[in-house]
């Protein structure tokens, strides 16, 4: 099997690559995938980015698959260099015209912190995306690496859907299930918030801190 | 009863796709309580189109569209045996009209059925009731928000709670901070304390069914329940757990009796979609 290669990244007039100088007045940052190193080296935790490009999904299943069964990249139909791996089961529905996604959120990332940290150094990702963050091992990889976490709008499955413009291809729908299967989904504008950069910082981890501290004030009460 | 089928295939369609009034009202209130500019009111603003977008194109609020829990109060005669074959059956139609996503996995093959039915699942509970009306309650529970559930049993030295009421709040906040953002908060957290550990699991769930609005009949449990929701949202974790002032949206507590030897808290947690929806027959 060849592996596919997904379209080459086109820069629209209005879509400015990271570490452009038009940033500074723009809220959010737009990002082109794939990412390089050097894009993702330019991401801080805490900044708002808009996706364009195309990412595939994984979740639980897959994630085992790709850590246990460690297929060859060549035996991937995708080439997943650069690429964000998304951390969504999607809704899609299907007519003569092709796959449709109706409804497609982030899942809990953290499920899959035990395999992550392989996939990224492994595949060649440079985003993770889900929700709820990830915990240290993969924070390590993505640091090493050089691989950014991802941020989506948990349950805001018919907004997300609304930016994911056209479905690519997928693979071992037949034995992983709808939910399951990697998809490769063309995206335009999919906002996210970076949450663990490859420096080794992490909102979730400054949170869960601070809450912790409330907690401890709260229970002594 | 097919009209009752195609009654609850449109309880699953407006379950799936629309949030109740109480819960988008209390998702408005806490997007204007947050700091503009701040990824809090970010995510509520998302949300909130997120909803009127589902509502708008009669689309599923979230791709998980989770386990599907049915409470069923059934007047005295109502064959059992044919309400449960007609959920069933609505059940698979649903999956396919509305669309919900397909979520029954066997354990055994790990395959999945494709068609939301399978062994317990969905989840049916009944109920026989003296009135003339069958009532049937669906919520439609995803499975983040299910996953980081917790149950306690009192004493826990680890949290300093006794067993008591106050050992119940510091159960209660222990499991919101445990949960951090994972489970898509604001939360709606429901509390079953009891005597058994099957029984609090499913008292807690059903208080997830309570209006945010509804007050609890005990006065105790009514001041225990909004000490707990300004606790819970001086933790910090925020929506979505981008850090923000209202990490869940309403805490209900339910009780039995319990054993001398046994104090059960569970905790049930329900994301920001709390969907849930009501058919009366």
């Amino acid at each position: 099997m060849v592996a596919r290669k997904f379209p080459p990244r086109t820069d629209s007039s209005k879509a400015k690559k990271v570490g452009s100088e038009k940033l500074k007045v723009q809220k959010e940052k737009i990002i082109n995938l794939p990412l390089t190193k050097k894009d993702v080296l330019g991401l801080n935790a805490g900044d708002s980015v808009l996706i364009n490009g195309t990412i595939v999904t994984g979740r639980d299943k897959m994630h085992k698959f790709l850590f246990y069964e460690k297929p060859l990249k060549k035996k991937i139909p995708f080439n997943l260099n650069g690429v964000i791996l998304y951390h969504c089961g999607p809704i899609v529905g299907q007519s003569d015209a092709g796959y449709k996604i109706v409804s497609a959120g982030p899942t809990t990332s953290i499920r899959v912190e035990a395999y992550e940290h392989k996939i990224i150094s492994s595949y060649g990702f440079r985003g993770i995306m889900g929700k709820g963050g990830m915990g240290e091992r993969t924070l390590e990889a993505m640091k090493k690496s050089g691989c950014v976490y991802f941020h989506a709008m948990g349950g805001a499955a018919a907004y997300l859907a609304d930016r994911i413009k056209r479905v690519v291809d997928v693979w071992r729908l037949e034995e992983f299930g709808m939910a399951e299967a990697m998809w490769a989904l063309e995206v335009e504008n999919f906002p996210a918030v970076v949450t663990m950069d490859a420096y080794g910082r992490s909102l979730h981890k400054e949170i869960e801190k601070q809450s912790f501290n409330n907690l401890k004030k709260l229970i002594a009460k | 009863m097919l009209k009752l089928r195609d009654g609850i295939v449109e309880l699953y369609r407006k379950v799936a796709t629309s949030l109740p009034p109480d819960v988008e009202d209390a998702l408005k209130s806490a997007y204007a309580s947050e700091k503009k500019g701040s990824n809090a009111k970010k995510s509520l603003e998302v949300i909130l189109e997120n909803i009127r977008l589902a509502r708008e194109t009669s689309r599923p609020i979230c791709q998980d569209t989770g386990v599907p829990v049915f409470y069923v109060k059934t007047p005295i005669g109502l064959s059992q045996i044919e309400l449960e074959k007609t959920i069933i059956e609505a059940t698979r139609i649903a999956t396919e009209k509305v669309p919900l996503r397909p979520n029954a996995v066997d354990i055994i093959t790990d395959k999945n059925t494709g068609d939301n039915t399978g062994a317990g699942f969905p989840i049916i509970y009944f109920h026989e009731t003296p009135d003339s009306t069958l009532s049937i309650d669906l919520m439609l529970k995803g499975c983040g928000c299910e996953n980081v559930g917790q149950i306690y049993k009192l004493p826990n030295e680890e949290l300093k709670a006794d067993r008591d009421r106050d050992g119940v709040r510091k159960c209660i906040l222990d499991a919101v901070y445990k949960a951090q953002g994972r489970g898509c908060p604001p939360y709606t957290i429901g509390g079953g304390i009891g005597a058994a550990k099957d029984q609090v699991t499913r008292l807690a769930k059903e208080q997830l069914m309570r209006r945010l609005t509804d007050i609890n009949n005990s006065d105790i449990l009514s001041k225990l329940e909004k000490r707990l929701l300004k606790e819970i949202n001086a933790l910090g974790i925020g929506a979505l757990g981008f850090g923000g002032k209202t990490t869940a949206l309403g805490v209900k507590i339910g009780v039995n009796h319990r054993h001398p030897a046994s104090y059960f808290v569970d905790i049930s947690v329900s994301c920001w979609a709390n969907r849930r929806g009501r058919l009366i027959w």
